[in-house]
């Protein structure tokens, strides 16, 4: 059965209208997390003038969703003014705030200006663990405070709880955390990279036992045979569906007003500085690039066993330097979740084979340079 | 029967979506689609009108329904609405929204 919320979805990409929109207020932040994608010096951000103005071009465009995020969003002292006028604005409003800020006014505020929802990052239960991630010291403490601030008042809190080396073990830690405060807890073992480019950081991701426990924890993923199942064959009807909403009838803006496909999709594609949101939304020739692709334009992901089922995200795949390629990290989830190995995969390997009975066979055929330099020598 | 006058609640979100109002209850995340008529009692809900006059003027004059049956409808519509916090249904006029 269709719900509304799917309807809601097919009519704004019918009608090309960006439902959601991802806007990023500041990157300041009081955390540094290890892991965190962002560069935090203030580049010339937004004026409270400019991000109002744009929430009415955002209003007048259509979007129902708007996410505020960061950075931390409390950073800026102008955010509940920037907050009220989102809501008179009748936005669907969910803030990303790690909630260190957050006390009783915050949270009355929040309540008062009838937020739909706030998301947490909490890393583990455990101070130790939680407080070297983020290296603030105390931040553990002070989020959940914070948390039971907003539930006090009947907000609707979800805890986002980030799997990386440092924090493997703390999931069913943090979940039970969840419960106890009364809120929704959600996992996410994709760590990414930063949005300059720089790929260091996903050595901080979960491997591939861990990714492979995670998936079979019922308390994670709910029917693990279900989950882990091997993919459906792809139909023509799926190869002709589009990768996922990014650019769609979603997309990202950042604290300098440039408009992205997604958050974790660099691609830029206008600044609402210099042009108006409607107009970057309609012809931006990178967000018209982005609509065109269905996922039998992928060349080597429309051939793959997982093409149905995949969660690949076009942002990866674009930072791993093609936007119509595979995605290696949800190449490894795939493989994780079924056992079966990704198209991807199988043509890396095929292709390492390659390479090195290429080089035996130059090998074989060219006398070796330092024999020939001995030779000389003599 | 006394009049009953409409309010939109402020504590939801709503948008135009190609003729149709989608709205979201903040109480409860219920998600509403309202049709044509659903979307004119809507829009009309100022608090100072009463649903009678609204049903006559957004809904009689330009849906071809009956005056009766019509107001009968609107007035399960807006107390389904009102229970979901959507509207604000009152029998005095609605100075503020809530």
């Amino acid at each position: 059965m269709t719900t509304l919320m799917e309807e809601m979805n097919q009519r704004a990409l019918d009608l090309g209208v960006p439902l959601s929109v991802h806007l990023d207020v500041t990157y300041r932040c009081n955390e540094r997390c290890v892991h965190c994608y962002l560069e935090h010096d203030d580049r010339g951000e937004m004026t409270t003038a400019e991000i109002c103005g744009l929430l009415d071009q955002l209003a007048e465009a259509g979007v129902f969703f708007l996410t505020f995020s960061g950075g931390e969003v409390l950073m800026r002292m102008d955010f509940f003014e920037i907050l009220e006028h989102a809501r008179a604005r009748l936005f669907s409003v969910k803030i990303k705030t790690n909630a260190f800020m957050i006390r009783e006014k915050q949270a009355d505020r929040m309540r008062d200006l009838g937020v739909d929802s706030v998301q947490v990052s909490i890393y583990s239960h455990r101070a130790e663990v939680h407080d070297a991630i983020t290296k603030l010291p105390g931040s553990l403490k002070r989020s959940l405070a914070g948390i039971r601030s907003l539930r006090e008042r009947g907000l609707k809190v979800i805890i986002a709880n980030v799997l990386m080396r440092q924090n493997v073990g703390d999931y069913a830690g943090v979940q039970a955390l969840a419960r106890e405060l009364g809120v929704k807890f959600t996992m996410d073992p994709t760590v990414t990279p930063k949005m300059d480019g720089d790929r260091s950081l996903l050595e901080l991701g979960i491997g591939g036992d861990d990714l492979r426990s995670v998936f079979r924890n019922p308390d994670l993923v709910g029917n693990v045979e279900e989950f882990c199942a091997p993919p459906p064959a792809a139909t023509g009807e799926i190869l002709d569906e589009v990768p996922c909403s990014a650019g769609h009838s979603a997309c990202y803006i950042s604290p300098y007003g440039d408009v992205y496909p997604c958050v974790q999709f660099p691609l830029p594609s206008g600044n609402v500085r210099r042009q108006k949101f409607l107009e970057i939304w309609r012809h931006s020739s990178q967000l018209n690039e982005v609509r065109s692709i269905r996922l039998h334009d992928l060349p080597v992901c429309s051939t793959c066993a997982h093409v149905g089922s995949c969660t690949r995200c076009p942002g990866l795949a674009y930072m791993q330097g093609n936007m119509r390629g595979p995605s290696s990290q949800d190449c490894e989830k795939s493989f994780a979740r079924t056992g079966i190995p990704s198209a991807n995969m199988l043509a890396q390997k095929s292709s390492a084979v390659t390479s090195r009975l290429v080089q035996i066979a130059g090998l074989a055929r060219l006398p070796a340079p330092s024999a020939q330099r001995a030779e000389s020598a003599r | 029967m006394s009049p009953l006058y409409i309010a939109r609640s402020s504590k939801i979100a709503a948008r135009n979506l190609g003729g149709e109002m989608v709205i979201m209850s903040a109480r409860d995340s219920t998600l509403f689609n309202l049709n044509d008529v659903g979307t004119a009692i809507w829009e009309a809900a100022d608090g100072q009108s009463s649903l009678e006059e609204i049903v006559e003027r957004k809904v009689c004059a330009e849906f071809d329904v009956q005056a009766a049956e019509a107001l009968r409808d609107a007035e399960s519509f807006v107390r389904e609405l009102a229970g979901h916090g959507i509207l604000l249904v009152s029998d005095t006029p609605v100075d503020r929204k809530e």
